[in-house]
């Protein structure tokens, strides 16, 4: 593949999916489109990674009922805090690939190179990063939730929280990717500079899911993690631009 | 405009020679100022009605959780200051912080927890305050984490710079969130220490110890700082020069 390895829009090389603009002529949202599409193309030719996060997110939450009890009352007590933590895991988990094959190929260093605004670039893939483990996470939640014996009415709810709860983690996550790029054993690294700054998302989001489980109104905490990821969304890509800049120097 | 001072702090050996001119001006007033403290905390305060001797402990902790937040907002303005002008001698002193910091937000943990004993009837409370400090504790982590993992000195300057900036912009978000995770999940604590009736003869102590523990903290920073520039200038003419002397 390689059109694949070589990003479409390297500065001055025209290509036909840029309808022959050049690298100064491609508008900032022009560049982005054709990141994230890159980054889902990509994706789904390696499909086998995609599920690895969403394996880990669901044997985690298959932990506890072993761990703890297999009484669903018992179970959705805990099921909110189970299901945070375990997306939380499984999002720390499939942050590491989101800028390490860009590294190792040289796409990232094209990027920087290309002259578009790097935050806008840094916006798209993670953009991509969240369509390809938070939404399919979201979308497993509710699952999850039902194994571990909430009620259905209480899903849309659980889906809702965590949608919107992963947008701030792969953002913030974002930021932890870039600045241990390229480090060695940076995994541990990762969690530990990216879990403490995620913290209000598990707190506001399993506030969310516990409120949606007991039939409770979840919206307020809801409202509150949906800022976090508006906030995410406005300064997030900034600090990994910045970061990505550093890394690479 | 006079900003010839400003430019000046921009050169390691000029900041390396203010540092051990000014450390004996903030060491010696920091060690008389906690002496004062602990003697009126420890001597002249009465004990509290609730309480009795155990709230002395408060002359350690708070002083230490104050330090742990206002040494971390130091970091970070040196870090951004570093970032903007690019500083070298600004990343050092951010470099200097962080392990200063971690041991006071350590102290302020370590003195909370044998606090908690008497006053809870448990070791480790999920108050509020505590758990952010252990948050505080887990970010100087991750940024003496992150300095240490990187080998090349610049890099390692500017990412650790971008992660206390971020931090800096989080510690506000996650102490909310925080109390207002716990103000829902448990009974407001037996301890409801910081209300203003705090009265005037206890109050001296805590502030002298305050101040003292800021002369402290700068006097540690500047011998930490003469340290940390030496390692990064090794291999300068002026530091052979003046070990050579």
């Amino acid at each position: 593949m390689p059109e694949l390895t070589q990003p479409a829009l390297a500065a001055g090389a025209p290509d036909p999916a840029v309808g022959g603009a050049t690298g100064e002529g491609a508008s900032v949202l022009e560049a982005a489109r054709l990141v994230l599409l890159r980054d889902l193309t990509l994706a789904f030719r390696r499909s086998g990674q995609l599920v690895q996060p969403l394996a880990f997110f669901a044997i985690v939450t298959t932990l506890f009922p072993l761990a703890i009890s297999p009484e669903l009352a018992r179970l959705r007590e805990i099921a909110a805090g189970v299901i945070w933590v375990a997306a939380l895991l499984a999002s720390l988990l499939a942050l590491e690939s989101l800028f390490r094959d860009d590294s190792y190929d040289g796409a990232l260093e094209q990027y920087v190179l290309s002259g578009q605004p790097l935050t806008g670039l840094m916006f798209a893939k993670t953009a991509a990063h969240w369509l390809l483990t938070g939404l399919p996470l979201a979308l497993m939640a509710p699952l999850a939730a039902l194994s571990l014996g909430a009620p259905a009415a209480s899903l849309p709810g659980i889906l809702a929280a965590v949608a919107i709860g992963t947008v701030a983690l792969s953002l913030i996550g974002s930021i932890g990717a870039a600045l241990t790029l390229g480090l060695r054993r940076s995994g541990v690294l990762l969690a530990l500079l990216t879990l403490p700054l995620s913290l209000p998302v598990l707190i506001f989001g399993a506030r969310a899911s516990e409120l949606a489980i007991h039939g409770a109104p979840y919206a307020a905490p809801l409202e509150l993690l949906a800022a976090l990821a508006v906030l995410g969304v406005t300064l997030a890509p900034l600090a990994s631009a910045a970061a990505v800049r550093i890394s690479l120097e | 405009m006079t900003w010839t001072w400003f430019h000046r702090l921009g050169s390691p050996p000029h900041v390396y020679r203010l540092a051990r001119l000014l450390t004996p001006w903030f060491a010696w007033p920091a060690g008389a100022l906690i002496v004062v403290a602990l003697y009126g905390g420890l001597v002249l305060a009465p004990p509290d009605y609730q309480q009795g001797d155990g709230f002395r402990i408060i002359y350690m902790h708070a002083p230490a959780a104050w330090m742990s937040l206002m040494v971390y907002t130091t970091m970070a303005v040196a870090a951004a200051v570093g970032l903007i002008w690019r500083m070298k001698v600004a990343h050092a002193v951010a470099a200097s912080c962080a392990p200063i910091g971690a041991s006071f937000t350590f102290a302020a943990l370590a003195t909370g927890s044998l606090w908690g004993q008497p006053m809870w009837g448990t070791w480790w409370e999920w108050d509020p305050r505590l758990t952010s400090e252990l948050i505080l504790l887990f970010l100087y982590l991750g940024y003496m984490g992150l300095r240490g993992a990187i080998e090349d000195t610049q890099r390692a300057d500017r990412a650790s710079a971008v992660l206390a900036v971020v931090g800096v912009v989080n510690v506000p978000i996650i102490h909310y969130s925080v109390t207002w995770w716990n103000s829902l999940h448990q009974a407001p604590s037996v301890m409801r220490l910081g209300k203003p009736t705090l009265s005037s003869a206890m109050l001296w102590p805590l502030l002298t110890m305050l101040l003292g523990f800021t002369l402290y903290f700068v006097a540690v920073l500047l011998v930490r700082l003469r340290a940390e520039i030496l390692g990064r200038e090794r291999s300068a003419s002026w530091v052979r020069e003046m070990l050579a002397t």
